[in-house]
């Protein structure tokens, strides 16, 4: 009997797992062969890469693919400002949402610390920041997850009672997903910075520019965030570091509503001068968008695309679909990069913020290969090494989104939908574009880098999973 | 002094490493030095030689590069470290104009070169079942050149591969020639109407360079993997292959190459090929030849024997017909060469077991490491024992060691240590060439044996074959002349050089 496909009268088509030399001879000969950089699957656990391998992947990736469609449907649109306490169930005065999965204050960081006691000098329970650390140890103040209160926000990500936030809603699933409002550069709370000038601006946010937002956005109707991401790739953004296109393309929508919208001239002047001097501005908006757009896909069974990554400065979580609302951490990274002048690797906080659930829908690091600005800056040496890390995440995806394109890749979609299991088996980690905290509260940002999420948390999630499925049948 | 550096996430294969070790250890003023992944087994490793320290242990895993270095000083490991540089950024650097085609996942490497429809394997073999599957899933052929696979992973995947109409030939496989393409460690030879398939790399390696020689041609050379033959396996792919061959109408003659087969599997062999019309050449080193009585079956005891059979068949030719008996040689071993026994040490594990039968033939018998008589096991490997014929490619060489046939540093330090010994009267060697084997064998021995010599008690002896074509990127002729201008005597084959050892130790005895 002849061998399958009738091997000898064909021509060889070669994959080289292993050895280099092997590929070399078979260049060498001529014919055509492709090199696999094979890597120990799920980071050289054997018992893992088993269960890799038994897992049932016809279920698995149907799941997958309708996480993924469920991505791919989403039509994030903004449609008003709304404050915490009007919209958040349970919260109070005495309530602090953060960044990154739960955590207890002695496993916080410095600047979330730092960020949670300014956060309470401004809801006004405590009168300066001695107090608010004493309502702290005396157990008053309640911390949670920001994911759980159905919001994000970046760095430190304060969400307390009177904040206003962006309220994004996805039209195609009716779910909503609320975010802070950026706060501006330098000594700012999601930084961890907590003193006077930080809250008066928080104040002033929550006062003067967020209630002309919101008249604004009631007189322009909802304004589609989707055409706003997808205008701001082709712009050079990739949403995460570089905002600039993006807030632009909103500055343009929202511009001659809020001269429309508010009377004093004065307040008018400080309002587009705080909106048009920030160029991080629409980031907020893009996180909104995203936790609107992923939040959909949870609790699909068998789907193990992740839902959500954040940091709370300690450890990285994300959540896989199959699973719901459970998160799976392991210890965040390092961020490497550049750093503003007088500072250094050593003044670094380690990773923080819901932020990466940019990285999660595909924008963002994922999307570096559209942002050749941005390349330097986040620590890729060439635009080229930007595209390879926007190519390489293709590795780790459901696939290629059909709406986020970026033009300087000939157009090809950004890669979407993130399977944990992909992840474990390749060791390929999802990149993250991210700002540096100074470790120490009060002082702000020190730089920008990029940095990886932890395999750890997708192998937890990945055995999670699978203890899951066993325990069903 | 001792140094530590980890990179994290930095993944290297062993073999890479292994280069990167020895050339770190070759600086002067180096004590010891090991570039290692970080596992477990490895970092026992570098505890134990003294260049590992507790806190580094503790903090690389096994995605982790480990470089450990003890030197006399601080420039020393300066400059080691910056060699060690210099190597991976010349890896990770393309050559210019070479497209490389490289992919981290196998998915998207699936995606984009659909007709892929053969794999080459040599991750570590605890890793290799999963990715074995995956190529056989996706009706892709697998050479899998990995050992330590268990017997019982073996079975599962031959047994699926099988059902699918697909190669799997290993584990352990080292040698194949498909369709004109020589994979892993194989020769560059002429295509003909001969199809091979063998149980042992060096042993169709050896068979199909003669085949060469004599001026025939191979159609397709398949491996099987050593233990395709124990009854464990039952001779799956064996079988399977012998019938592709048989259906593959550039294939006129078919060659078996192997240790002897159980019993069962050999009925079953004999049962299959009883069918075939092609002629059917059987070389199971060792057996009896009247296991095949009745059978149809032509048998040769050696490779040799085999590959002369087989180009007589090719030809149209009854190979018992022809006389293939060499004329015995007018040589002597010098009076001055006070030695007793022949030596063997070889790089090609059947070249060694092929040695041994035929000096077994002309009564000497010889003690090794590969013995299938435990009587004339060596009891210490190291410490060679009246004759003594080495497999210097077994495992507890190669061990955290690249084969010899890549890295040639083990056999020549065995050559120093035998020619030091009064009683060796006859140094036998091989010499493989081919893709895979290290770019100049015979160069790296002809060094070996003068520093050897220059250190002699006595005159000795030197034979050896060359197992290779002048097509071979190290080139045959080349390599021959070398050999012979430092004094060794060089054989058309292993077993005309095995038998030249044993004429010229049996007249010693006279």
């Amino acid at each position: 009997m002849p061998l399958k496909n009738n091997l000898f009268k064909s021509s060889l088509s070669v994959i080289n797992i292993g050895l280099e030399t092997f590929y070399d001879t078979l260049s060498e000969q001529k014919t055509k062969v492709i090199h696999f950089e094979w890597r120990p699957s799920a980071g050289g656990d054997v018992k893992l890469a088993e269960i890799l391998s038994s897992l049932s992947q016809d279920r698995i990736s149907l799941a997958n693919q309708k996480a993924f469609e469920i991505f791919n449907q989403a039509e994030p649109v903004l449609t008003d400002i709304k404050y915490a306490k009007d919209v958040i169930p349970g919260i109070d005065r005495y309530t602090v949402g953060h960044a990154g999965p739960p955590i207890a204050w002695e496993q916080m960081c410095g600047p979330l610390q730092g960020a949670i006691l300014g956060a309470v000098v401004y809801e006004g329970v405590a009168n300066n920041l001695d107090e608010a650390l004493q309502l702290v140890l005396l157990g008053k103040i309640k911390f949670v997850s920001n994911h759980a209160l159905g919001c994000v926000g970046p760095m430190t990500g304060m969400v307390t009672y009177s904040m206003p936030l962006w309220e994004v809603k996805n039209t195609t699933f009716g779910n909503v997903a609320y975010s802070t409002l950026n706060e501006g550069l330098g000594k700012v709370m999601r930084f961890g910075a907590n003193g006077p000038d930080v809250i008066a601006r928080l104040k002033w946010i929550e006062t003067e520019l967020a209630p002309a937002l919101k008249k604004a956005l009631a007189q322009s109707g909802p304004i589609s965030m989707k055409v706003m991401i997808a205008k701001a790739l082709a712009m050079g953004d990739e949403m995460h570091q570089r905002n600039a296109g993006a807030t632009s393309l909103f500055i343009r929508e929202i511009m001659k509503h809020l001269v429309s919208v508010v009377d004093n001239k004065e307040a008018l002047f400080r309002i587009t001068e705080f909106i048009s001097g920030n160029d991080q501005f629409f980031l907020n908006l893009a996180m909104a968008s995203g936790k609107a757009i992923t939040d959909p896909a949870k609790n699909i069974p068998y789907s193990t695309v992740v839902t959500a990554m954040s940091r709370n400065g300690t450890n990285f979580g994300i959540k896989i679909s199959a699973l719901g609302d459970q998160w799976f951490e392991a210890p965040v990274n390092n961020p490497k990069g550049l750093y503003f002048p007088g500072y250094s690797e050593k003044d670094a906080n380690p990773d923080i913020g819901d932020s990466a659930i940019v990285e999660t829908f595909g924008i963002g690091g994922f999307a570096m290969g559209a942002s050749p600005a941005v390349v330097r800056f986040v620590g890729a040496s060439s635009v080229s090494e930007a595209m390879a890390y926007s190519r390489e995440m293709q590795d780790i995806c459901i696939g290629l989104s059909p709406h986020y394109v970026i033009p300087t890749m000939d157009f090809v979609g950004v890669a979407t939908a993130i399977d944990a299991l992909k992840v474990v088996e390749t060791g390929i980690l999802p990149v993250i574009n991210t700002g540096m905290a100074h470790k120490s509260p009060g002082i702000g940002q020190v730089g920008a880098g990029i940095v990886k999420a932890p395999l750890g948390c997708f192998i937890k999630a990945i055995q999670a999973f699978n203890d899951n499925l066993t325990r069903s049948i | 002094m001792i140094h530590n550096v980890v990179k994290a996430n930095a993944y290297f294969d062993s073999v890479t490493l292994m280069l990167f070790s020895s050339r770190l250890n070759e600086i002067e003023g180096i004590q010891q030095a090991a570039v290692m992944m970080g596992t477990d087994h490895n970092k026992e490793l570098m505890k134990n030689s003294g260049i590992l320290n507790l806190e580094t242990a503790s903090k690389a895993s096994s995605n982790d590069l480990i470089i450990g270095i003890k030197a006399i000083s601080q420039e020393v490991i300066d400059l080691a470290l910056k060699a060690l540089n210099d190597q991976f950024e010349n890896k990770s650097k393309a050559t210019p104009g070479s497209e490389k085609k490289t992919f981290k996942s196998f998915e998207s490497a699936l995606k984009q070169t659909p007709d892929l429809n053969f794999a080459v394997i040599s991750i570590p073999g605890r890793y290799a079942k999963n990715e074995v599957m995956k190529c056989l899933r996706n009706n892709i052929n697998v050479l899998l050149f990995s050992d330590n696979v268990s017997i019982d992973d073996e079975n599962e995947l031959k047994t699926f591969a099988v059902k699918n109409q697909l190669l799997m030939m290993g584990p352990d496989c080292g040698t194949a020639i498909i369709n004109g393409v020589s994979l892993g460690f194989s020769n560059v030879v002429k295509h003909g109407n001969i199809g091979l398939v063998a149980a042992s790399g060096t042993g169709l390696q050896e068979v199909t360079v003669i085949i060469d020689r004599l001026g025939g041609g191979i159609s397709q050379a398949l491996g099987t993997g050593g233990r395709d033959l124990k009854e464990a396996i039952g001779g799956k792919m064996m079988l399977m292959a012998l019938e592709a061959l048989n259906s593959d109408d550039k294939t006129e003659v078919i060659g078996m190459i192997s240790k002897p087969p159980s019993k069962i599997v050999l009925e079953r062999i004999i049962k299959l090929v009883k069918t075939f019309k092609k002629p059917v050449v059987a070389c199971f080193l060792g057996a009896e030849s009247s296991d095949f009585d009745g059978s149809g079956v032509y048998t040769s005891e050696t490779l040799e024997s085999a590959a002369n059979a087989l180009f007589a068949l090719s030809t149209g030719q009854d190979p018992e017909l022809i006389n293939h008996e060499t004329k015995k040689p007018n040589l002597q071993l010098p009076k001055e060469n006070s030695g007793k026994y022949v030596r063997g040490l070889y790089t090609g594990g059947t070249l060694a077991y092929e040695a041994i039968l035929v000096l077994k033939h002309q009564q000497i018998v010889s003690y090794s490491n590969i013995s299938s008589d435990p009587v004339y096991l060596l009891k210490d490997v190291e410490k060679s024992h009246e004759h003594t014929i080495i497999d210097m490619g077994e495992d507890y060489f190669t061990d955290g060691m690249p084969h010899p046939m890549i890295d040639p540093r083990l056999r020549s330090e065995r050559i120093l240590k035998e020619v030091a010994d009064p009683e060796t009267a006859i140094i036998l060697l091989d010499c493989v060439l081919g893709y895979g084997s290290h770019l100049d064998p015979a160069g790296a021995l002809v060094l070996a044996i003068n520093k050897a010599l220059s250190q002699a008690t006595h005159p000795l002896t030197f034979i050896a074959s060359v197992c290779g074509t002048p097509s071979d990127p190290q080139n045959r002729i080349e390599q021959e002349s070398k050999l012979r201008s430092a004094g060794v005597i060089v054989m058309d084959t292993n077993a005309q050089a095995a038998k030249l050892a044993s004429y010229l130790i049996a007249r010693r005895l006279d």
